[in-house]
């Protein structure tokens, strides 16, 4: 199967163009960019996918072991791009995937033109003097929470129930968002809210935009600045919004922040 | 809202939610807290006489973790499908203790129909939070058992699984035993190799019906016992009407086909008697490839009192003979059985060797059944060696 296929790809926009590709953060699937993946699509390949293990990616994308890590997300990635044949692409990700894309940068620099890092954290656990928001106990909280809410999916004991496979619990499943199977759904929450990438943010060698949310409570303020120090050559844009998701919450704001980004000649002087 | 005109009764606009028995309050988009009614303010702690503070968030009233799932699954499936509901939360009290509720929301036009407000009401669940716990450790439990099960069934299958024939002198021999399914249920098919005396050695090849751990019992006790009567007299026939008393007198219902075959080696080669008890018949195939059967019907083994076997003798010379269970003929691909037809046909047109005639029949009945298969599969085939 190819990996288009596997990670549901959405090409779009004006084919030879320069590619953006997005990809979505820890929660959701691409439908979270619906508001600003269009707004390149006159001047740029625009490519969306679902990250293994969401509802829109196929079943067998994902793999436990090879999903145990970072790593893994970014081989696909890379697969998908060579597959695609895309060169010097532009990189978004969010939350959780502006760190698999840095490690796509990292491993391939030959993929990525740029990168745009939207809401990022590359740790979100305390680690003095090091803040990210976050304690052991409060990520063993979201788990436990998790565990309370499987938000749609209804497998195992539905399933018992209705029977596997059922049509009537398939079609409650069709057309919902943020969808993700709880098993996955943890070990990904496991994988992005206790992992610690703080190290491989140096090691960036591309022009890097960090989009940062006014008042994020999952990536604040601080650990947008941090990231920003640690890129060489980054620039901070401060979107004026509340929340995680400011292709969501304020897509105008963000589509312009990425387009000034991208309209910037392609080699800034080192040094800020 | 009224039928008649006159104020309902109940009240109305804001007393009407204010006395509502749930927590209601209206936020901004970005979660910000604009209006509350008294049963909110009571849950998180507030009596209704202290002012709340003025500018709250609802993630300001949750627990750090929930924060995160707040924001990075409930908002974008609010802003993406408009509402969220019978999401259970834990609201964090002014004194610090949690409060766990359900929360359902929706994305509401405002006053000029622009989609700017959330609406959402707080179920307290103290005592269904409980039972949910229970639920939940319940569901781990179980899950747990099932996991440990499956890992002793695979055990078990493996201590079941026939270890490999060992060297005959003079005889070729191949045997070949796949698992139901995945692996994690023991099966009833076995078969068995052993010497009587230097120069005489019985195959025994046989299903006892149902799978799992009682079945794998009684295959265990069936193996046994003809071990221990064939060392005595090891006419087939005769060992299978003891084994059928044994079995009778077992405290199983479990029943049993077996194919028992004697082997005597002579100067001029190998003399087999052979004998059923409700097994197909073996399968001889002539250096030419014609295919044909050995063996006379008789009676499955812990069924009836008054049996019927028969022991039938032959020498063998070139020829091939093949034992299997009916997992070969009974596998099925769609509503299609595999077939003694097929089984034949595979027989004779295969190399003229045991293990090629063996592997045959496991790898085209496993493809048969598309990889799945939904029985046991024992093969057992055998061939006097060519050199004497």
């Amino acid at each position: 199967m190819s990996f288009a296929v596997r990670l549901n790809a959405t090409v779009r926009g004006l084919r030879d163009a320069q590619a953006i590709v997005f990809i979505h953060g820890y929660g959701c699937g691409q439908e979270v960019w619906r508001h600003v993946a269009p707004e390149f699509e006159a001047d740029h390949q625009v490519v969306l996918i679902d990250l293994p293990g969401t509802d829109g990616a196929d079943g067998s994308a994902y793999d436990p072991a090879r999903h145990s890590s970072l790593l893994g997300y970014r081989d696909d990635l890379i697969s998908l791009m060579d597959e695609l044949d895309l060169r010097s692409a532009v990189l978004v990700g969010h939350s959780v995937s502006a760190m698999i894309v840095a490690l796509v940068q990292i491993e391939r620099p030959d993929l990525v033109d740029r990168l745009v890092l939207a809401a990022p954290s590359p740790r979100y656990i305390d680690d003095a003097p090091y803040v990210g928001g976050f304690s052991t106990a409060d990520i063993d909280d979201l788990l436990a929470l998790m565990n309370r809410n499987h938000l749609g999916w209804q497998e195992p004991l539905a399933e018992m129930v209705a029977g596997a496979g059922s049509p009537q619990i398939k079609g409650e499943l069709v057309e919902l968002f943020c969808r993700m199977r709880p098993t996955v759904a943890a070990q990904f929450a496991e994988l992005t809210f206790r992992g610690d990438n703080r190290a491989d943010l140096v090691e960036i060698t591309t022009p890097t935009l960090v989009l940062q949310c006014r008042d994020d409570v999952v990536a604040p303020l601080t650990v947008g600045r941090y990231v920003a120090d640690a890129v060489a050559g980054s620039e901070l844009r401060i979107i004026e919004t509340r929340g995680h998701c400011p292709q969501l919450s304020a897509p105008g704001e963000t589509t312009s922040a990425i387009r000034d980004f991208l309209a910037r000649p392609p080699h800034r002087v080192a040094g800020r | 809202m009224t039928v008649d005109g006159r104020p309902p009764p109940g009240g109305a606009g804001e007393e009407l939610l204010d006395l509502a028995p749930c927590g209601y309050v209206v936020m901004d988009t970005g979660g910000r807290i604009l209006s509350s009614n008294r049963e909110f303010e009571r849950m998180v702690g507030y009596g209704g006489t202290e002012p709340a503070s003025g500018d709250r968030s609802l993630a300001s009233l949750l627990p750090a973790g929930a924060r995160i799932f707040l924001e990075t699954r409930l908002w974008p499936m609010l802003e993406l499908e408009g509402a969220v509901r019978e999401i259970a939360l834990d609201l964090v009290r002014t004194d610090g203790s949690r409060i766990p509720v359900l929360f359902n929301a929706v994305v509401g036009p405002d006053r000029d129909g622009a989609p700017t407000t959330i609406r959402a009401v707080f179920m307290e669940t103290t005592e269904r939070h409980r039972y949910e716990q229970d639920l939940l450790a319940a569901t781990t439990a179980a899950e747990a058992a099932r996991v440990e099960a499956n890992r002793l069934s695979e055990i078990l299958q493996q201590t079941f699984v026939p270890p490999p024939p060992p060297a005959i002198p003079d005889l070729r021999v191949a045997a070949t035993y796949r698992p139901a399914g995945d692996g994690t249920v023991v099966g009833g098919d076995f078969y068995d190799f052993f010497r009587v005396d230097p120069t005489h050695w019985m195959i025994a090849l046989g299903d006892v019906r149902g799978k799992g751990v009682e079945a794998a019992a009684v295959t265990s006790f069936v193996r046994h016992t003809v071990r221990a009567l064939a060392i005595e007299d090891p006419d087939p026939a005769r060992v299978l009407a003891m084994v059928n008393r044994a079995l009778l007198e077992h405290d199983t219902d479990r029943y049993c086909t077996l194919v028992l075959a004697s082997l005597q080696r002579g100067s001029r080669g190998w003399d087999i008697q052979l004998s059923l008890a409700g097994h197909a018949p073996a399968l001889v195939r002539a250096a030419g490839g014609e295919v044909s059967e050995l063996g006379v019907p008789g009676t499955a083994l812990g069924v009836r009192e008054d049996p019927t076997f028969h022991t039938v003798r032959r020498r063998l010379g070139t020829e091939t003979v093949t034992l299997y269970t009916d997992g070969v003929t009974d596998a099925r691909e769609g509503g299609e059985f595999f077939g003694e037809q097929r089984l034949r046909t595979l027989i004779g047109s295969s190399r003229h060797d045991p293990a090629s005639i063996t592997d045959g029949i496991a790898s085209t009945v496993l493809r048969y059944q598309g990889g799945d298969a939904s029985d046991d599969i024992a093969v057992v085939t055998f061939q006097g060696a060519e050199d004497h």
